[in-house]
């Protein structure tokens, strides 16, 4: 066709080399796109792993600590409120006193500082639960400050050490040889609420916070996203009304999470007055985040019940509301969980809107109720995040672990199912 | 009473109410009377009767009591404080509630009274609540139950509340639009009656915080929120910038060169990234990503901020790379097959087709992904409030420390709010700006995507 | 009905100047067997109808000419099929020359969603098939005079190709394939969705196109056969049942399953 002195066959030939180098490096560069978002899951949990998993372990030092009844003033008889209003720390104290008499008083401030103050209050709980072993000597673990469970756990094997004078160290060190100090398991971190000091700070208090303000979400989200996607499958008379809806969930869905925070703020706290910092208000907001989802999956559900089952209702003159609550809704009932699930699962992460309902106040106490100040686990991650010391990254690490342990136990129950729903059909 | 305590009682009174009119129907049923509807219909209809009105009861004494007791507290106050400002008085009535639910320790002189009003009005209260709900209670059931007759229409009694409840749920997603909309005006309003709105949008000068030292110098916060527009851009762009190309070529990976077996093992793993709640990447921009670009910059001989936009970008690029990737993966997937076939026929090499037919063909879906994904990132709020900077710097250098929208409003509104003051107000400013972008991203994209697919159906 | 037992094909599968040969084609989706001992020469510069009911594996076959069945997974192709002489399932034989030497018209017209003139400067450009864009505007107008719709779009040669009508779509897709200069080109009913007008014309192209190109058509309609090609096979069930000039096929059909399809008596 055109004057070359190549044949088709020849350009053909000759343009082949290029391509395939081209299709090579095309390729390579896909696998790498799949590899990159591979590996960052991988350093994510890696480094959230590295970081967070010896917060599971605590530095405890044994010792043997005479309960001198006459020191605390307690006699067996004691009530509990008398033993806890006891000098425990200052008996503790003493006793670590005696065992190296020649310090100095610096020394012996020094030596105190190893010991957290958490280590008198669980002496005097151990006392409350044991009155019969007062004047005896036993063995107790005692808490480790923060700095010693840092050093015991990190520093030790590479020879550093932060904020620990000589003597100090050298006092760790006896102990860490003699077998005297070691890890256990940290269960003061399942246990206990919020701390200053970060050796007592625990979970436990965002933990029921997260747990009061998914239950509220559920309660509500959950009969109101399947009423309305029952509504407008079955129901709606209207196309517009209908559209309406939709394009509202499509946009709930879409905007930014923040954005549900400030309704909280201006609406549910400003104008209705609701207490803000509660489970209560914290899952009014989730709600409204967890609606788009929610429908959106249990509308799906709703479709895919077979349109026969229905027929064979009506044939039996069944109304439709009976038709949608006695037919529709059992069989569809698994799907819409599975969008329940994984709703949950999201605003189980939450943290931006509850930030601004002030779900960050600084909360020692567990909460109980749904109107008691509580803040939840992405937001204790968030505060705890904001603290420079380094006991406190640990932990927001371990707490990190906790979060994703329940997202991934949401998701798997999700997904599991998901299967059962598949292998059904 | 505790809330949940009243919970179970109202459930409790509920099934109770439910099996008496479903009991009194079956005992009629029984004796030979031919019922118009089932027995349980009479049960429900008994119990909404009974019910309905107390929950609505219910609901509007919870919204009203708060404003009752203030006003009770206000006339109790000591007369130095009800002459204060509204903040004083507002901090006194606070501090008599908390007084009174017993949450501070020591009560000032001159309350006394106003404490121990509070303390038996509260209790009065709780009485009168209760009496008033089992009023409210009784009078629905007696009405409902001397209405009854066997041939009364039961069931489209029931159907028709169903459908009304039904309906009022599905208003819930459509009042949430509303309410968002109506906070965010409504308060801007008030801002932009403090700010001038061509301050706000064209001011380069962004400090919220009303100093002692600034007052006294006479000049007050600025509000210029130019740097905060640019951080945020700055830091969407650099997100999009990881996560468009990673994002879309491993879609491109998965759906046309994957082995089924890879495909079935990456793509839940990459979906991981996108279940990983904002606050883990957060944490892992500030403490993992930021220090190390700091470290590389120093060992390059560059100074780089320890709250760069880079890491922050980065990071959030890492975080919607799933987003970009499974949409994309579903708009690649609705090409048909008919237009690979075509190319490849012609001698196409597999590249070559997915870049010149595929990629173009997919165009209107592909850009409606990334347009979703930038929306995302402008509104992602934790990463930039965990490691983006808090100063308002105007800079076009990723090295440096910007602040973004989110921040701001996050930082403008976590601690005191004052909703007289433009501090607070501002934030309600941004999130105007920041609404009415995603929305706009959000609408134009769902429109593109609708298009395209029925392109193809 | 008979069922086909023997493989044997009757009439006269094979030609002294075969442009294709196919010998003992067995083809498989997964386990299913679609083909069986298919052998069948295609000769140069003749049209040869491939024609059967439904699912007899017209298609299947067709698509091994030009290793389109590579795009399926679970295809597998066992046999020999040459071109020239050359094996094309050979290691050493890469698809991309062998497409661009046998290229392919679908049942479903599929123009590109760019331009007319992209649509047929597609293939060259991926071949570099033209140095200049001279020479590119040269084999555009070319390939779409052979494909007689030259004067019809010559005015608007940059409007969308998705934007013609379904015959003039076929058109464009046989001009995007003359314009990679094939010397075999495959065509799967590419009529069945057009109307008969677009479809005389269609067939008035084929005929033409014979002087330079080697054609294999699958059709369903034994008219279309009937008027287009010299040499006719008839599939049945994956089998190859009879295959002969087809004006003596469609009068004097020499097997028992051939005479019932042309009576019509199932297809
Ligand atoms: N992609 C495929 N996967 C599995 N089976 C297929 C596929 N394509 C075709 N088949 C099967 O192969 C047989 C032949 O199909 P085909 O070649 O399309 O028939 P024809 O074109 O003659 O109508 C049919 O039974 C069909 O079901
Ligand atoms: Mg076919």
């Amino acid at each position: 066709m055109t004057d070359s002195s190549l044949s088709t066959r020849q350009k053909v030939e000759r343009s082949l080399a290029r391509r395939r180098a081209t299709e090579t490096r095309f390729h390579a560069l896909g696998f790498m796109a799949v590899l990159f978002g591979l590996l960052s899951v991988v350093v994510l949990f890696g480094d959230i792993l590295l970081k967070g998993s010896s917060t599971f372990r605590q530095t405890v030092i044994v010792t043997d600590i005479h309960l001198d009844a006459q020191f605390l003033g307690l006699t067996p008889r004691s009530k509990e409120a008398h033993i806890r209003r006891a000098d425990f720390e200052g008996l503790i104290r003493q006793q670590l006193h005696a065992a190296m008499p020649t310090m100095t008083e610096d020394e012996a401030r020094e030596l105190h500082r190893l010991i957290s103050i958490g280590a008198a209050w669980q002496l005097s709980d151990w006392v409350v639960e044991n009155p019969q072993h007062l004047n005896q000597t036993i063995r107790f673990e005692l808490l480790a400050d923060h700095l010693v469970d840092q050093w015991f756990k990190h520093d030790r094997r590479k020879g550093i050490s932060q904020r620990l004078s000589d003597v100090q160290l050298s006092w760790l060190h006896e102990w860490a040889d003699s077998g005297q100090m070691y890890t256990r398991f940290n269960r003061l971190f399942f246990t206990h609420g919020d701390s200053q000091e970060p050796e007592l700070a625990g979970v436990r208090g965002a933990m029921m916070g997260t747990f009061l303000t998914l239950m509220v979400t559920l309660v509500l989200s959950f009969p109101i996203g399947i009423a309305t996607a029952i509504y407008l499958e079955q129901f709606a008379p209207a196309r517009q009304w209908i559209n309406l809806v939709e394009i509202n969930i499509n946009n709930l869905a879409a905007v930014p999470s923040i954005t549900f925070g400030l309704l909280g703020l201006a609406i549910f706290i400003n104008l209705f007055g609701v207490t803000r910092s509660t489970p209560l208000i914290g899952g009014l907001v989730l709600t409204l985040m967890a609606l788009p989802t929610i429908i959106i999956s249990a509308r799906a559900a709703i479709k895919s019940v077979p349109l026969s089952i229905q027929e064979a209702a009506y044939g039996l003159g069944a109304s439709k509301v009976q038709v949608v609550f006695h037919h529709v809704l059992p069989l569809a009932l698994p799907g819409m969980l599975t969008g329940t699930i994984l709703a949950m699962a999201q605003a189980l992460g939450a943290t931006a809107p509850l930030l601004l309902i002030g779900m960050v106040a600084f909360v020692v106490d567990v909460p109980n109720a749904i109107s008691d100040p509580s803040t939840v686990l992405p937001v204790q991650i968030f505060l705890w995040a904001d603290s420079p010391e380094r006991a406190f990254i640990e932990r927001t690490s371990g707490a990190i672990l906790v979060l994703l342990g329940f997202l991934i136990s949401m998701n798997t129950l999700a997904v599991l199912l998901r299967q059962r729903i598949e292998r059904r059909r | 009473m505790n809330d949940s305590t009243l919970f179970i009682v109202i459930v409790l009174t509920f099934i109770g109410v439910y099996r008496l009119g479903r009991n009194r129907a079956q005992a009629l049923a029984m004796a030979g009377t031919r019922l118009h509807s089932l027995p349980s219909h009479y049960g429900v209809l008994l119990a909404m009767w009974a019910g309905l009105p107390v929950l609505i009861t219910l609901l509007l004494w919870r919204l009203l009591e708060p404003t009752l007791v203030d006003a009770m507290i206000l006339r109790q106050l000591p007369e130095t404080v009800r002459a204060g400002s509204d903040a004083q008085v507002q901090l006194a009535i606070s501090m008599v509630r908390n007084i009174a639910a017993g949450a501070a320790l020591a009560t000032p002189d001159g309350f006394e009274s106003s404490v121990s009003h509070v303390i038996a009005l509260q209790a009065r209260m709780v009485l009168l609540q209760a009496g008033v709900l089992l009023a409210v209670a009784l009078f629905g059931l007696a009405v409902c139950w001397y209405r009854f007759t066997p041939n009364q229409a039961a069931r489209t009694d029931v159907e028709r509340m169903v459908r009304v409840l039904l309906l009022c749920s599905s208003a819930v997603a459509v009042l949430t639009t509303v309410g968002i909309l109506a906070s965010v005006l409504y308060e801007s309003w008030l801002f932009f009656g403090m700010v001038s709105p061509l301050e706000f949008l064209f001011g380069t000068h962004w400090s919220p915080q009303i100093s002692l030292r600034d007052e006294q110098t006479g000049s007050s916060a600025s509000f210029g929120a130019v740097p905060l527009f640019a951080g945020t851009l700055m830091i969407a762009m650099i997100a999009m910038l990881i996560a468009v190309p990673v994002g879309l070529m491993a879609a491109i990976y998965l759906s046309e060169y994957a082995t089924d077996s890879v495909r079935n093992m990456a793509k839940p793993t990459l979906e991981v990234l996108a279940g990983i709640p904002s606050i883990v990447y957060g944490f892992f921009a500030l403490l993992t990503v930021a220090p190390l670009i700091r470290e590389l910059g120093t060992a390059l001989g560059v100074s780089v901020s320890s709250a760069s936009a880079l890491a922050v970008g980065v990071v959030m690029g890492i975080m919607i790379i799933p987003f970009i990737s499974s949409l994309s993966d579903d708009v690649l997937n609705a090409v048909p097959q008919s237009l690979r076939d075509g190319s490849d026929a012609l001698g196409a090499t597999r590249n070559e087709t997915i870049r010149q037919v595929v990629v173009p063909a997919a165009l209107p879906g592909i850009v409606a992904a990334i347009m979703l994904a930038f929306s995302r990132a402008i509104g992602e709020t934790m990463i930039v409030t965990m490691a983006a900077g808090m100063v308002a710097n105007l800079s076009a250098n990723p090295l440096d420390s910007v602040t973004t929208v989110t921040a701001q409003m996050v930082s403008l509104l976590v601690g005191d709010q004052a909703f007289d003051s433009p501090k607070t107000l501002a934030a309600f400013a941004l999130g105007l700006v920041l609404f009415i972008t995603t929305l706009a991203l959000n609408y134009v994209a769902v429109n593109m995507v609708k298009k395209y697919r029925e392109h193809y159906d | 009905m008979t069922i086909l037992k023997n493989h044997d094909t009757k009439g006269v599968a094979f030609v002294d100047d075969a442009k294709l040969t196919a010998r003992h084609v067995n083809v498989f989706y997964g386990d299913k067997q679609a083909i069986f001992d298919v052998s069948l020469d295609v000769g140069a510069n003749e049209v040869i109808a491939l024609i059967g009911p439904s699912g007899c594996g017209k298609s299947t076959f067709l698509r091994c000419l030009n290793r389109m069945n590579d795009t399926i997974d679970r295809c597998q192709v066992q046999g020999d099929i040459l071109l020239d002489g050359e094996p094309i399932y050979d290691g050493s034989m890469d698809v991309v020359p062998l497409r661009a030497r046998v290229g392919m018209v679908f049942q479903k017209p599929n123009p590109f969603p760019k331009s007319i003139y992209d649509n047929v400067a597609y293939g060259p450009r991926l071949h570099g098939l033209a140095t200049t864009r001279v020479e590119l505007d040269a084999i555009v107008e070319y390939s779409l005079q052979r494909a007689g719709l030259w004067n019809e779009v010559k005015d608007r040669l940059d409007a969308p190709g998705t934007g013609l009508s379904g015959g003039q779509q076929q058109r464009l897709c046989i001009a995007r394939t003359i314009a990679v200069d094939p010397e075999v080109i495959l065509m799967d009913e590419p009529c069945s969705a057009l109307d008969p007008i677009a479809t005389a014309k269609i067939e008035e192209l084929i005929d033409e196109l014979r002087e330079n190109y080697t054609i294999a058509i699958v059709t369903h309609s034994m008219q279309q056969a009937a008027r287009v090609s010299q040499r006719t096979a008839y599939f049945h069930m994956g089998q190859l049942v009879e295959v002969n000039p087809t004006e003596q096929m469609f009068t004097t059909p020499e097997h028992t399953l051939t005479e019932a399809y042309i009576t019509g008596r199932f297809g």
